[in-house]
């Protein structure tokens, strides 16, 4: 396959985009930077769906004061993507209006202390002793609800 | 370590899509659907812009269900977002610089708005791009100007919920007709005229106004989250 082909290099920053998107959302801890990492997965998966029908000099599928161009680009990906790309922006609203309400719960957006703070507000709620790995059996902490429930049955 | 197996599993998934690509020839696609719609759209639905036929006439259904995703996500946002407390602190007006020119823009991000949704059957546009611009119309003098309520968000649901309806009862107007669900109506015209192509435009109008008041409400919701310490 020759490296320099223009289609090529196209689908190389399709997948190339979706990649660091896929990245972002695996690496980063903080939640502005995943939702940043689906935008940009996004963007990339667009731009993969329009280059599956790309044809090198093909023009917009749209017929301009009665001239039939000679060769038209597929209109299904565009009017996929046309819409993909406003749902996207919904989606990303979604998103970010999620992360408002997980900093105004937690008060920080770092993926690790939120885990930490739901983990023992679960074992607050559950009464038991925050689990030290997840693979550690429950123990009842003394004077919890469900400590008391167990004595009086 | 994280980053390392993360760096891993990327490099894996990167190959794994380039041996994909290394056997397909996407340009020459198998189902030749593009090819096919683009020799028989003009003469079947009567708009200039191909893609507006495929979007609303060729798989208007997909387009109503897209409708419902984008409905699903707004109302959603409001719900997860709230109402916000009566005595919460707002953010304080923003300089002249940004209200001078959010006036400004407001009746011509409108005026433009329309104008994309309305040529969407002849030009590059339609009621989703259109529609965007719409609510981006309602989302700058809120950005400007913080404490104001431009929109109602009851009207906005009723207009929502209007032009949704619309949609629908153009598709159920096409099986009264005994025809398939969203199956353009009426007469065609003139091929390139602003009125021509049967209900696409209309539909179109709805799809635009729709996608419009609800991006409106979701952005509204957005900026009316209370301000975080």
């Amino acid at each position: 396959m020759d490296i320099l082909d223009s289609n090529m290099i196209l689908y190389s920053a399709a997948v190339g985009l979706m990649l660091i998107g896929i990245g972002g959302i695996v690496i980063s801890n903080h939640l502005i930077r995943i939702i940043f990492g689906i935008a940009l997965l996004e963007a990339g998966a667009n731009l993969l769906l329009l280059l599956s029908t790309y044809h090198e000099g093909a023009s917009a599928p749209i017929i301009v004061d009665g001239n039939v161009p000679a060769m038209m680009a597929d209109p299904v990906p565009q009017a996929l993507v046309l819409t993909a790309i406003v749902i996207g922006v919904g989606i990303l609203a979604l998103a970010l209006s999620l992360a408002i309400r997980v900093q105004s719960a937690y008060g920080t957006l770092d993926m690790r202390e939120v885990r930490l703070k739901l983990e023992q507000e679960i074992s607050d709620e559950a009464g038991i002793e925050m689990p030290s790995s997840s693979h550690a059996p429950a123990v009842i902490t003394a004077g919890s609800a469900a400590a008391q429930q167990e004595g009086g049955s | 370590m994280r980053r390392f197996t993360a760096a891993l599993f990327l490099l894996g998934l990167g190959m794994m899509i380039a041996a994909i690509y290394q056997h397909m020839d996407f340009s020459n696609t198998a189902v030749n659907a593009g090819q096919a719609i683009n020799a028989v759209a003009a003469e079947e639905t009567g708009a200039a812009n191909f893609v507006t036929s495929v979007v609303l006439a060729y798989r208007g259904i997909d387009t109503l269900l897209e409708l419902t995703i984008l409905f699903t996500a707004a109302m959603i946002g409001g719900m997860v977002l709230g109402r916000r407390r009566v005595d919460a602190p707002r953010d304080p007006d923003a300089g002249f610089i940004l209200r001078t020119g959010a006036d400004l823009l407001f009746p011509l991000l409108l005026v433009v708005g329309m104008y994309i949704i309305l040529h969407g059957h002849l030009t590059p546009g339609g009621g989703f791009q259109g529609g965007v611009i719409l609510a981006v119309a309602f989302f700058v003098p809120l950005l400007a100007r913080p404490g104001i309520t431009l929109i109602d968000q009851r009207v906005v649901s009723l207009v929502e919920g209007l032009a949704g309806a619309t949609f629908i009862i153009i598709g159920l107007l096409a099986m009264l007709d005994g025809k398939e669900f969203l199956t353009p109506l009426l007469d065609k015209g003139e091929f390139g005229a602003l009125i021509s192509a049967g209900t696409l435009p209309i539909l179109y109008l709805a799809v635009g106004i729709k996608v419009g008041s609800e991006l409106a409400g979701l952005l509204a919701h957005l900026a009316e989250a209370e301000a975080l310490d």
